[in-house]
């Protein structure tokens, strides 16, 4: 019996430990997939002319990156510019000024726009924003425009990521102590003023995480976004103008014209690139987190 | 023989007390319901200027309840219902139109627990004081050093000012927050427990602290530790269930208790 306990006692660390591995194993068997897939187009092609050229010719054996990598940046952080600041004031909102009821209330609102599935968000990106931008915003910044566009890509983007953001951000304010705000208000600070000085700075690190998540979530978000840019291959000169993403790319074109040598290989090269960016962009968020909790 | 010595005692006492003690917080018939429970019933009472006021009583019995309407922290609770009047210098705190920052600024509030602003510890000290409009950065260092002084921090973490508070220790912590509230120079010090996370030796420092304070400010300390009340009370609130059971000066209530669960509660704390 005593054995018996003892032995499930030192196996059950085990099978956690095989779990936790399999975790940290799974990216890394990705990325090498990726790397060994796009080995043959990047030993027949110079690194700094596939990720900075713009020449997308596959027939030619051409294969610029650059249009879609400045595209998927450039949606990706429209979109958080839209939506990072409404998501940090509707936090705040919900967790320092709404009765308890309503935040109640809206924890299962922010699910269910979570579960929307994405194509549903390109529907209504295609029936609703595509000519709002086209027909009402271009105009009004006499612009022209389809309304396939960068713009109408990132609306329809930041909508997707609300949910992330808000849920992480609401979990942060939820777990900054009452005490702290009490301390401060009666040192004589405004709600505002804790709000300010004391909430942001004390969920700074938090905040940026949140910020982070819903940047990866962005950047990789493929066919919604897909099915309102446009899908032209072209360095957009403004938000007006359609463009092309690197997921795009990828669920586009993936299974169709593979007669053309190193295209699939082309492809696998554009998975890798999203990859590298997250990566790289996580990186950032890390260190600037690090350094804020120095403080 | 006895009784006569603890008459003539007794009568000292209040008459010293009545001389002495200017009111510096009017209470009365303060009530506070929460969701159909009955928080505090029908308080009214008066807290003496300079004194050490002990708000004592089992757990639960509303202590730190009280302290928070003193401040009306309460106003963080919209479950909270508060009906009655506290005057403070003579000011309703519940006149709408009075400036609820300006009142809190007259309290000092140390919790439980530390809970030093996400700062350096310069900054903990200056929030305070940025926040009544104090810009003259001159004036800012030395409000810091004279606080970080009045409560013995100042030789501990002069040489790194500039570091997070979170890194001191618990007992420092506590001291910093301690002179955070006074450099807002308050009347009145209100002090939940404030020692109830500390190790011996911190929560000595903190007492001594008090007895040094009360000759310029009002200290109201909640506790539940009889020792702490006995070492520092001149005064004595003790409550239960929601209401103030007895009253008075320390010697009395500790000498001379009346009701039956006081002197249970004395008994048991012995």
């Amino acid at each position: 019996m005593i054995l018996s306990r003892r032995l499930i006692d030192s196996i059950s660390s085990k099978w956690m430990l095989a779990c936790l591995t399999f975790c940290l194993l799974l990216p890394l068997a990705i990325g090498a997939g990726l790397v060994f897939k796009s080995m043959p187009l990047l030993s027949s092609h110079k690194l700094s002319e596939l990720l900075f050229s713009s020449e997308w010719y596959p027939s030619d054996n051409q294969f610029g990156f650059w249009p879609f990598i400045v595209t998927s940046v450039w949606v990706t952080v429209l979109a958080l510019i839209i939506s990072c600041p409404l998501c940090l004031l509707a936090s705040i909102y919900l967790t320092q000024f709404a009765p308890k009821w309503f935040l109640k209330f809206m924890r299962p609102v922010i699910d269910i726009l979570a579960g929307i599935p994405s194509v549903v968000y390109g529907v209504w990106g295609l029936l609703i924003i595509v000519p709002f931008v086209g027909d009402k915003l271009a105009p009004f910044f006499h612009a022209d425009s389809l309304g396939y566009s960068i713009l109408a890509g990132a609306i329809v983007l930041a909508v997707m990521t609300i949910p992330y953001i808000l849920n992480m951000l609401l979990e942060v304010f939820r777990q900054i102590p009452v005490e702290l705000g009490e301390a401060s208000l009666s040192l004589g600070a405004t709600k505002w003023e804790t709000i300010k000085h004391i909430f942001l700075r004390k969920g700074s690190s938090g905040i940026l995480s949140a910020f982070g998540l819903g940047f990866s979530k962005a950047l990789g978000e493929t066919i919604a976004v897909l099915m309102v840019i446009g899908n032209v291959i072209q360095i957009p000169q403004s938000v007006f103008d359609s463009g092309y993403t690197l997921p795009g790319l990828i669920a586009n074109n993936y299974g169709e014209m593979m007669s053309i040598p190193s295209y699939d290989s082309a492809l696998m090269f554009g998975a890798l690139l999203l990859f590298a960016i997250i990566i790289v962009i996580n990186v950032i968020f890390r260190y600037i987190i690090y350094k804020s909790e120095l403080v | 023989m006895p009784s006569t010595i603890e008459t003539m005692q007794e009568s000292n006492i209040k008459v010293e007390s009545i001389s002495a003690n200017v009111p510096i917080i009017e209470i009365d018939k303060l009530n506070v319901y929460s969701k159909g429970s009955h928080l505090l019933k029908n308080i009214s009472t008066v807290i003496p200027k300079n004194k050490i006021t002990v708000l004592l009583g089992p757990s639960g019995c509303g202590k730190t309840t009280l302290l928070k309407c003193l401040n009306r922290l309460t106003d963080l609770y919209p479950e909270l219902k508060v009906k009655g009047s506290i005057r403070i210098d003579g000011e309703d705190i519940f006149d709408s139109g009075k400036d609820i920052t300006t009142i809190r600024q007259k309290m000092g509030l140390l919790l439980q627990r530390p809970y030093p602003l996400p700062m350096s510890i310069y900054e903990n000290i200056a929030y305070g004081l940025k926040l009544k409009g104090v810009r003259n950065k001159k004036i800012i260092s030395e409000k810091v050093e004279k606080h970080l002084r009045e409560v013995a921090l100042w030789d501990e973490v002069k040489d790194r000012l500039k570091t997070s508070a979170q890194r001191l220790s618990i007992g420092q912590q506590q001291r910093l927050c301690l002179a955070r509230g006074l450099a807002v120079e308050p009347e009145i010090i209100l002090a939940d427990e404030p020692s109830s996370a500390l190790d011996p030796i911190s929560s000595r420092v903190i007492e001594e602290e008090f007895i040094k304070l009360k000759s310029d400010y009002t200290i109201i300390l909640v506790t539940h530790i009889l020792r702490q009340a006995k070492r520092l009370a001149d005064n004595v609130i003790f409550m239960y269930y929601g209401e103030i059971v007895e009253s008075g000066p320390a010697e009395q209530i500790f000498e001379n208790p009346q009701s039956e669960i006081l002197k249970e509660y004395l008994k048991v704390g012995h």
